[in-house]
């Protein structure tokens, strides 16, 4: 087996690389679907441009979109020694490589460093567990449906009517600008950090893998309809695809409080993750392992 | 139907919103740093390295690549639009370029703009960086480069760019408020569909 660090900073490159130039299946086939059944013209030609930017980016082996985001990585599993400095050599070695556009500045001079490296990034969240494997799963996430994130500390009165009224209000507010249609992230409960976590975490979910919980599963299928009907569009140009899916987490949280997360994922919600066993032998998904 | 650069105040004055487009010629991109600067030439009477006086503007952040003299796009969609909403208006007036490419849509002093000065708004499908990438034939230069490489100002040379749609046009027209009156008649019912 490599040094863990260099095995880490492989898996790390072909992970970004995987998941900047590819869509996984699940987001695809809703984009296919939502090309099919569109209604206003101008926002299947959307859709259209979509998908044929996607098969130009798979044959290509070039980023499908220029703003190769932000990125958040998710461990789970097994603990690998220098795990975070691994992550970061194969960052910077994919922003030149696969390539990747250099996006992280200081967040007042706004200098760039030009290598997507600074204090802080990436972020990193770490779920450890006693398992036989290492799971990384890297989301790369645009600044255009990241800055349309909101969250709100609801009152526990305003209950789940309340909920449903935000992530309305945040998706009509957002309108074309985070490159409908959308996949909502919802995170209900916790504290303030935690339902931002969970927002963004729901967003891993594959769209065609259910809620387990019936209940969220059924708000889940009512917000998307709900939001359907908007006509906000793709592109925010009008039409009935306004959201490919919306994935709901929740938490315990305090008796007197109600925070409620919304994290909006563009059209071009890239995710991938690969599993490293103990042997060192890795296997990668765009779709993750469910 | 197919426009060439560099466009006339009779070119855009003939578009109508919900018309489809693709360009041939120059744009220039341009983002939030380059319009600081810009305008901050303009206020002490600088030369900017481009006359864009019939120019098309373009909100984009391309990936390039550097491969000895020569630069290459690898991605080049469009950015958000309503983030140069507050410098646009006096952008338009002071540079007199013909065309935005972006996505999202502007607000309404950049709608009252355009009209006045004869301006459009050209939507970009958002994202959709490699077909964007394979309209643009040629970088000719990159100014502006210590704004990094996101922020600098590229000319490019382009063909058959596009599909764009007139989402703003040059009568005070816009498609973004046509949607934003739809959604707001579908939003009692919408309201009704949750039971809020
Ligand atoms: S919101 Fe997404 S698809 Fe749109 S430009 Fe940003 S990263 Fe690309």
């Amino acid at each position: 087996m490599l040094g863990s660090t260099k095995l880490v900073e492989d898996v790390t490159v072909n992970l970004l690389r995987i998941a900047v130039t590819s869509l996984p299946d699940d987001v695809l086939g809703a984009l296919r679907d939502a090309e099919r059944e569109e209604t206003s013209e101008v926002g299947r030609t959307q859709l259209r441009t979509i998908l044929e930017n996607v098969a130009a980016a798979d044959r290509l082996s070039v980023p499908i979109c220029q703003d190769t985001g932000m990125l958040t990585f998710f461990i789970s599993g097994r603990c690998l020694p220098d795990l975070e400095e691994g992550i970061r050599r194969g960052m910077s070695r994919a922003t030149s490589e696969v390539p990747l556009r250099a996006n992280a500045v200081h967040p007042i001079t706004r200098k760039n460093p030009g290598n997507n490296s600074g204090k802080g990034v990436p972020t990193i969240h770490y779920d450890y567990s006693d398992s036989d494997f290492t799971q990384v799963t890297v989301m790369p996430k645009g600044a255009g449906s990241e800055n349309m994130s909101v969250l709100a500390m609801l009152t526990p009165s305003q209950g789940l009517k309340g909920i449903k009224r935000l992530v309305l209000d945040t998706v009509i507010k957002a309108g074309g600008k985070p490159c409908p249609p959308t996949i909502v992230g919802v995170g209900i409960g916790g504290s303030a950090d935690q339902a931002m976590l969970l927002a963004k975490q729901a967003l891993l979910r594959p769209l065609n893998i259910g809620n387990p919980d019936q209940q969220l599963a059924a708000l889940e299928s009512e917000l998307k309809q709900a939001l359907n009907l908007t006509g906000i569009g793709p592109m925010g140009l009008g039409g009935k695809t306004t959201v490919l899916g919306v994935r709901v987490e929740e938490a315990y949280t305090h008796t007197a409080s109600l925070p409620v997360a919304v994290c909006l994922q563009c059209w071009a919600a890239r995710r991938a993750s690969a599993r490293i066993a103990r042997d060192g032998s890795v296997q990668y998904s765009r779709e993750g392992f469910w | 139907m197919r426009l060439k650069t560099p466009l006339s105040e009779k070119d855009v004055r003939s578009l109508k919103f919900g018309d489809e487009v693709t360009l041939d010629g120059i744009i220039y991109t341009g983002r939030d740093e380059m319009h600081l600067r810009a305008l901050e030439y303009a206020r002490e009477g600088r030369e900017l390295p481009f006359d864009l006086h019939g120019a098309v503007l373009c909100h984009c952040g391309p990936m390039l690549r550097n491969e000895g003299s020569k630069w290459h796009v690898i991605a080049a969609g469009p950015t958000t639009s309503s983030r140069m909403d507050s410098m646009e208006p006096q952008f338009i007036e002071h540079f007199g370029v013909r065309a935005i490419i972006g996505k999202g849509g502007m607000s309404q002093p950049t709608v009252d703009a355009m009209a006045k000065h004869g301006c459009v708004y050209l939507a970009h499908t958002g994202g959709a960086a490699v077909l964007a990438a394979e309209g643009i034939k040629d970088v000719k230069r990159v100014e502006w480069q210590d704004l990094g490489m996101p922020e600098a100002m590229c000319e490019l040379e382009v063909e058959s760019f596009g599909p764009l749609i007139v989402a703003i046009d040059a009568h005070g027209e816009s498609l973004y408020k046509r949607v934003d009156e739809t959604v707001a008649s579908n939003l009692p019912n919408v309201r009704k569909q949750l039971g809020i």
